[in-house]
């Protein structure tokens, strides 16, 4: 699969915008699944899964066939949702951000998604239900959980799509898991 | 409630990691036979595992690729031309001998060639290159001449780089448009197509054999 993609970027590389097709083709689910997770709504993930391929295809000259193309693309894509939910947030979780701060005092200030009411949580489906917290993970850490539970990906690959230390993608990923079972422990019947 | 060391909820991790020494996974069932609470916590973040596991794979809409595909930015016409001169190196080489030997038009065109660019708010120049600075956005068109940018940050309108190149990192916005001219290139390309005749005709004698 690798050789036959990087056949694909030669081509496009020389200007052959249809090869792109076929890249598209391979990777779109998993590209949509990422941003789906990371932003909970089907119509900004398919916006934002769009758009990491557009810029896959005008930054295509910078991608290094050694490694690995999909590590490149998943890149894109999670950088453009974190920019996203980024943008939505109100202004004390950016000051709040700035200080660097991962420890736990700061859930209930940085958590992404509005709470429902416990009796409305109880209503939710499973699949429903399993989005919903994923959407109340912190930024940092949802993307982490994401790769690693949805998209399943090695720790090692995490960290490279990421850019961040081994030992950065292994703290929020346990943080992740702690701040879920913290939300579902709460809510009676679950855990 | 919980007294026990924290090392025990690492140990926890770890093992959820799949990267449990031998060594700490006979600490950590140990610990876990003789502590209540623990055994729990355990027990509570292996559901956590399951439960996120439990998501289903969701798939791309109905045309998502044909979406993608249209908007791709339209293929710069010097693309095709590009393609087609390096698909003729030795054609491309002689015509450009002819056109530098016959034409004094070029020495004109070495005379506007300084660095220049729009002056805006919250840009760096460093040699000549262009740069906006991650987490900098820049409202108002861009425009560089003879130099490079460099796109770190956003940019809240048109860029045209004329004879540089743009560098995009991974979180740079564009909401314009972005235009990329050559002006060698576009010299070049008028005269072989309208200026000289002979040479045209040529290169037709050579595609059609
Ligand atoms: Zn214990």
């Amino acid at each position: 699969m690798d050789a036959l993609i990087n056949k694909r970027i030669k081509q496009v590389l020389k200007g052959d915008k249809d090869a792109f097709a076929e890249i598209v083709d391979l990777y779109q689910h998993r590209l949509f699944q990422v941003c789906f997770r990371m932003l909970g709504n089907r119509h900004e993930a398919e916006d934002i899964a769009q758009e990491a391929f557009v810029r896959a295809f005008i930054n295509i000259h910078t991608y290094d066939q050694k490694r690995k193309f999909s590590t490149w693309l998943y890149r894109i894509a999670t950088n453009l949702c974190i920019d996203r939910i980024r943008k939505k947030k109100p202004d004390f979780y950016l000051d709040a951000e700035v200080k660097g701060t991962e420890g736990l005092d700061m859930y209930s200030q940085i958590a992404a998604a509005d709470e429902l009411p416990e009796e409305e949580i109880m209503k939710l489906e499973l699949q429903d239900r399993i989005q919903y917290e994923i959407s109340r993970l912190p930024d940092k850490y949802r993307s982490a959980i994401v790769l690693k539970y949805m998209e399943e990906l090695s720790l090692q690959e995490i960290s490279e799509i990421l850019e961040l230390p081994l030992g950065t993608v292994k703290t929020r990923i346990h943080r992740g898991r702690e701040f879920l079972r913290k939300q579902l422990s709460r809510q009676p019947n679950f855990l | 409630m919980n007294a026990c060391p924290e090392r025990i909820v690492h140990l926890m991790h770890e093992y959820l990691d799949g990267e449990i020494s031998r060594e700490h996974e006979l600490e950590l069932k140990s610990h876990l036979q003789s502590c209540v609470d623990c055994q729990a916590h355990m027990h509570e973040l292996s559901d956590v595992v399951a439960f996120v596991k439990g998501a289903a794979h969701v798939e791309a809409p109905t045309n998502f690729s044909q979406n993608v595909m249209a908007r791709l930015p339209k293929e710069k016409s010097h693309a095709g031309v590009s393609r087609w001169l390096r698909r003729h190196p030795i054609l491309t080489a002689a015509a450009l001998f002819f056109l530098f030997m016959s034409s004094a038009l070029f020495s004109n065109f070495h005379e506007e060639q300084q660095f220049s660019f729009t002056k805006q708010e919250n840009v760096l120049v460093e040699g000549e290159t262009v740069i906006i600075p991650e987490g900098q956005v820049v409202k108002g068109d861009l425009v560089v001449r003879n130099g490079d940018v460099r796109i770190d940050g956003e940019l809240d309108g048109n860029l045209t780089v004329i004879n540089g190149s743009k560098y995009m990192a991974s979180t740079a916005v564009i909401t314009g448009k972005t235009e990329e001219i050559n002006e060698v290139f576009d010299w070049l390309w008028f005269h072989i197509k309208d200026g000289a005749k002979e040479v045209v005709s040529f290169f037709d004698k050579e595609e059609t054999k």
